[in-house]
């Protein structure tokens, strides 16, 4: 049977944009680029669909839609055009698709959804191709189109000794008419699917070529870098800027307002400050020194002025002058934490369940405000002259972008192109491009192209945060310790953590959760496997508490709680599949060796489902002088099909290391509003000699369609290391970043 | 401003900048060298890694004026063709994941093969402790570390 393709002959170039663009100021040539392909470039290209085109002697370019941002999908995209084109993987080129919402649905690097989304328009795409070129060359020879076969990129007649390659075809099958349906293959006739290939990029990275959007140069680029209010809560007053506006290569000083009180925002237009001062000048050094020369005076917000006056009743904001500190949020959250709050689900009687209960365990646990530090800092050029916009660099959400470009300088959208480089990181930082429009705007303001450099303090101090939560769980235990009732409080500064449809929910008959937030002017925002980033951990450290005063081993217990979800499961909505879930446990038991022998290892597990996958993880470590060393992570996966199992793998394995080091390590704290962290002298981030020395990935085989692998390592492996700590030191720790309660230097 | 002369990747060049202008900066911005990564700029991430006489040190810490005539080699001259025995390493362990922080990482492992040939887990972790990868490479860094130092022409 066929599906309906929804794939359209629109091509890229129709659409009117340029593909690529050249680096440095100098176009790559043909020579170049066979050089570093390692391949012969054909005369001609014939474009069959967005995706992909198929050059005169065979060599295949496909397009990735989505922004790159070390996820991988700029090899594994392409690897699903790919499979269903029937191609020789060694034969394709891999290219970045610019922005063209004609063509691509989609072209967003968040929610660990690429692949997921993608799964069907990609195999799609190049099976829309394939069917075109066996129609141009059944046509050609005249016979039925079920005759011919195809093999890497090879079309054969089954009656005759005939073959045609792709390259020889391509120009005739461009005008086949796009069918309306197409047959895609069988999992089990995956060719490329399923097997390992290496990073498209991987040369150009280890040899050092430009790929990222701060290694973008244009011949008479200007360097535009921003100066930002010290502290969350201030704006710009006035600044001096004369001496500085004389310094070499200083081509102007003035302030730009990124989001006028009058536009109509994107979802992606979040940033800290809208206004900032911005220094132009020829070179980054020099834009560098002029910055420090500036004397800028700064004020207290008015709204604040007026929203401290409404906190009246909240002393401890009022006190700090509508600044904000770290210790006063802790402060705030366990106050409100401990409160009634917004009832969210409820299964049977919770309140009796814990009025009756012969013992009631109740923890609570919180984590600071994290900075996302994308290894190269947030940046942008942008070109805009007259009533177009060119823009080229990282960002996680270029659709958007460019309409808040649209809106914010009124320039249409078809003259709005966007290219998207290789990021040095994103982690949900990019989803938010107030950086983009920063340089749009300034470009229009010097009617010069500029690229927008952010030093890696105003990356830090300038943050769409991991917003700083809390949570309360509480247990009730009948004389038998059966679990009879439980309860999720959590909350968070100005946003929830809280998802109450996921497990434990649905395995218990007494199930309250509430959710609460308090109000704060920091801005946040996304930050790899948003909320599940914290609650993961705190659940796992909870539910690993409440199995020991049960008496029961913790696989087993949680084991038994999926048991109960998937036989008989309590409420409706209730957002996993208990047997997936299971799965994952009773793997990473089975590959740790589970309770089996004696070790000089503290261990810990934990197990998650977030962004549609599941993770368990199993940690081992010692502690020495209240140092962890962590000997081995062993993590069993369910994604589904496994497209690219290496990178995959490689992907679990960073996905771990994040989550281990930003539980165990990370933290930004506010004093007055002012971020006290602001460079990795004093923002610590995990680093070789603590990182595990062994991580172990397994991916069950279960021929689902596939789901994101970006996202979910990350939360629970803190479970698993707090698991693992307790074990070690006897001592349960509630608070983020582990080390200063190991430490005891925590200063709250 | 003023001119100075410098040995990059084997060639003479010339720049005319401030001489308190961090190498880093002139390879980026004068030179278009852009494998040398910016991370920090203040010594603590490694990124802009680079060898001066074949010892491996932080560009972003060394104004042009001291480079004098020392030799300079970037990522981009680390190896003729790319195939250094460490950048065959990580080619083969498949180790960048945004990749951002590699060039650096790459800098460090080559220059610290040069002194120990043949290094333990413990020294390989030591010597690439200052940098940092933020997507968390590290796993596969010190693999990849492990195999160069077999394979390296002595
Ligand atoms: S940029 Fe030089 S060490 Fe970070
Ligand atoms: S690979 Fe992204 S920072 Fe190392």
């Amino acid at each position: 049977m066929g599906r309906r393709s929804f794939i359209k002959s629109v091509s890229l170039a129709g659409g009117g944009l340029v593909i690529g663009f050249s680096w440095l100021g100098c176009g790559r040539g043909t020579e170049e680029a066979e050089k570093e392909l390692g391949m012969q470039m054909p005369d001609e290209w014939f474009e069959l669909n967005g995706y992909l085109k198929i050059g005169d002697n065979g060599i295949v370019t496909i397009y990735s839609p989505n922004p790159e941002i070390g996820q991988n999908v700029k090899t594994s995209m392409p690897m699903l055009v790919a499979e269903e084109l029937d191609v020789d993987w060694n034969n394709v080129i891999v290219e970045q698709a610019p922005l063209n919402t004609e063509v691509f649905t989609r072209q967003i690097a968040g929610g660990s959804q690429s692949i997921r989304q993608g799964w069907e328009s990609l195999r799609m795409a190049g099976a829309t191709a394939r069917q075109m070129l066996l129609t141009a060359a059944a046509a050609e020879w005249e016979v039925p189109v079920s005759e011919l076969r195809v093999e890497n990129g090879m079309i054969s007649h089954s009656g005759s000794d005939r073959t045609i390659g792709y390259g020889e075809i391509a120009k005739a099958a461009v005008n086949v008419e796009v069918p309306e349906e197409v047959e895609l293959k069988n999992n089990r006739d995956f060719k490329i699917i399923g097997t390992s290939r290496k990073n498209v990029d991987a040369k150009k990275i280890v040899t050092g070529q430009p790929l990222y959007g701060l290694d973008f140069y244009r011949d008479d680029m200007l360097t535009a870098m921003i100066i930002q209010p010290p502290a969350f809560g201030m704006e710009f007053k006035n600044m001096d800027a004369e001496s500085a506006k004389e310094m070499p290569g200083i081509r102007d000083v003035f302030t730009i307002n990124t989001y006028p009180d009058d536009m109509e925002k994107e979802w992606s237009d979040v940033g800290a400050f809208s206004q900032v001062v911005v220094v132009v000048g020829d070179s980054t050094w020099q834009v560098m020194q002029a910055r420090k020369a500036i004397k800028v005076e700064w004020d207290l917000k008015p709204e604040l002025v007026k929203e401290i006056e409404i906190l009246e009743k909240s002393p401890a904001l009022r006190d700090s002058g509508g600044l904000e500190n770290s210790d006063i949020h802790y402060n705030l959250m366990a106050e409100v934490g401990s409160k009634k709050s917004e009832m969210i689900r409820k299964d049977g009687e919770p309140e009796a369940a814990f009025k009756n209960a012969a013992k009631v365990l109740e923890r609570s646990y919180s984590c600071p405000y994290l900075a996302h530090n994308c290894m190269e800092p947030m940046n942008f050029f942008a070109n805009v002259t007259g009533d177009k916009a060119e823009l080229v660099g990282p960002i996680q959400t270029p659709e958007f972008a460019e309409k808040s470009i649209n809106k914010r300088l009124g320039i249409d959208l078809e003259n709005i192109d966007i290219q998207m480089t290789r990021m040095g990181g994103g982690f949900g930082r990019r989803l938010y491009g107030h950086f983009v429009i920063e340089a749009a705007v300034i470009s229009q303001k010097m009617g010069k192209p500029i690229k927008l450099v952010y030093t890696r303090e105003d990356d830090m101090t300038n943050g769409v945060y991991r917003p700083a939560y809390h949570v309360t769980y509480k247990a009730a235990l009948d004389g038998n310790n059966n679990l009879t009732a439980f309860h999720v409080n959590a909350g968070g500064m100005s946003e929830s953590p809280l998802f109450a449809n996921r497990f434990p929910a649905g395995a218990i008959d007494n199930y309250l959760a509430e959710s609460w937030t308090v109000d704060s002017n920091i801005s946040i925002g996304a930050f790899r496997a948003p909320r599940s980033n914290f609650i993961a951990g705190a659940e796992q450290s909870f539910l690993d508490e409440l199995a020991e005063e049960m008496g029961k081993d913790p696989i087993e217990f949680r084991l038994e709680m999926l048991e109960r979800a998937k036989n008989d499961p309590v409420g409706e909505n209730n957002d996993y599949d208990p047997a997936r879930f299971a799965g994952v446990l009773e793997l990473v038991r089975d590959k740790s060796g589970w309770g089996k022998g004696t070790s000089s290892q503290s261990r810990g597990v934990s197990a998650y489902y977030c962004h549609n996958s599941y993770v368990a993880q199993i940690l081992d470590l010692t502690v020495e002088n209240n140092e962890p060393i962590i000997d081995k992570v062993i993590c069993a996966v369910d994604c589904g099909i496994v497209v690219n199992p290496d990178a995959a793998k490689n992907m679990v394995e960073g996905g771990t290391i994040d989550g281990i080091g930003h539980g165990l390590y990370s933290q930004l704290s506010f004093e007055d509003g002012i971020p006290q962290q602001s460079n990795f002298d004093t923002y610590r981030l995990i680093r070789h000699r603590e990182a595990p020395k062994h991580i172990d990935v397994h991916f069950v085989d279960n021929g689902i369609d596939p789901t994101g692998l970006g996202e979910p390592p990350y939360p629970p492996v803190i479970g698993a290391l707090a698991n693992a700590l307790y074990k070690a030191t006897g001592k349960r720790i509630y608070k983020q970043p582990f080390i200063s309660e190991l430490q005891g230097d925590f200063k709250t | 401003m003023a001119e100075f002369n410098l040995t990059v990747n084997g060639k003479q060049l010339s720049v005319d900048v401030d001489q308190n202008t961090p190498l880093l900066w002139v390879l980026r911005d004068h030179l278009k060298l852009v494998g040398t990564k910016y991370g920090c700029g203040i010594a603590q991430c490694g990124a802009c890694t680079v060898h001066l006489n074949g010892n491996a040190v932080r560009s972003c810490q060394i104004p042009v004026s001291s480079v004098k005539d020392n030799e300079v080699t970037t990522i981009e001259g680390l190896s003729e063709n790319g195939d250094h025995p460490v950048q065959q390493a990580w080619l083969e362990h498949d180790v960048p994941q945004c990749g951002y922080c590699q060039s650096g990482q790459i800098m460090t492992a080559a220059a610290f093969l040069k002194s120990n040939s043949n290094p333990s887990e413990e020294q390989i972790e030591s010597a690439m402790n200052g940098n940092i990868c933020r997507c968390g490479t590290y796993t596969r860094i010190k693999a990849a570390v492990k195999t160069a130092s077999k394979n390296q022409i002595v």
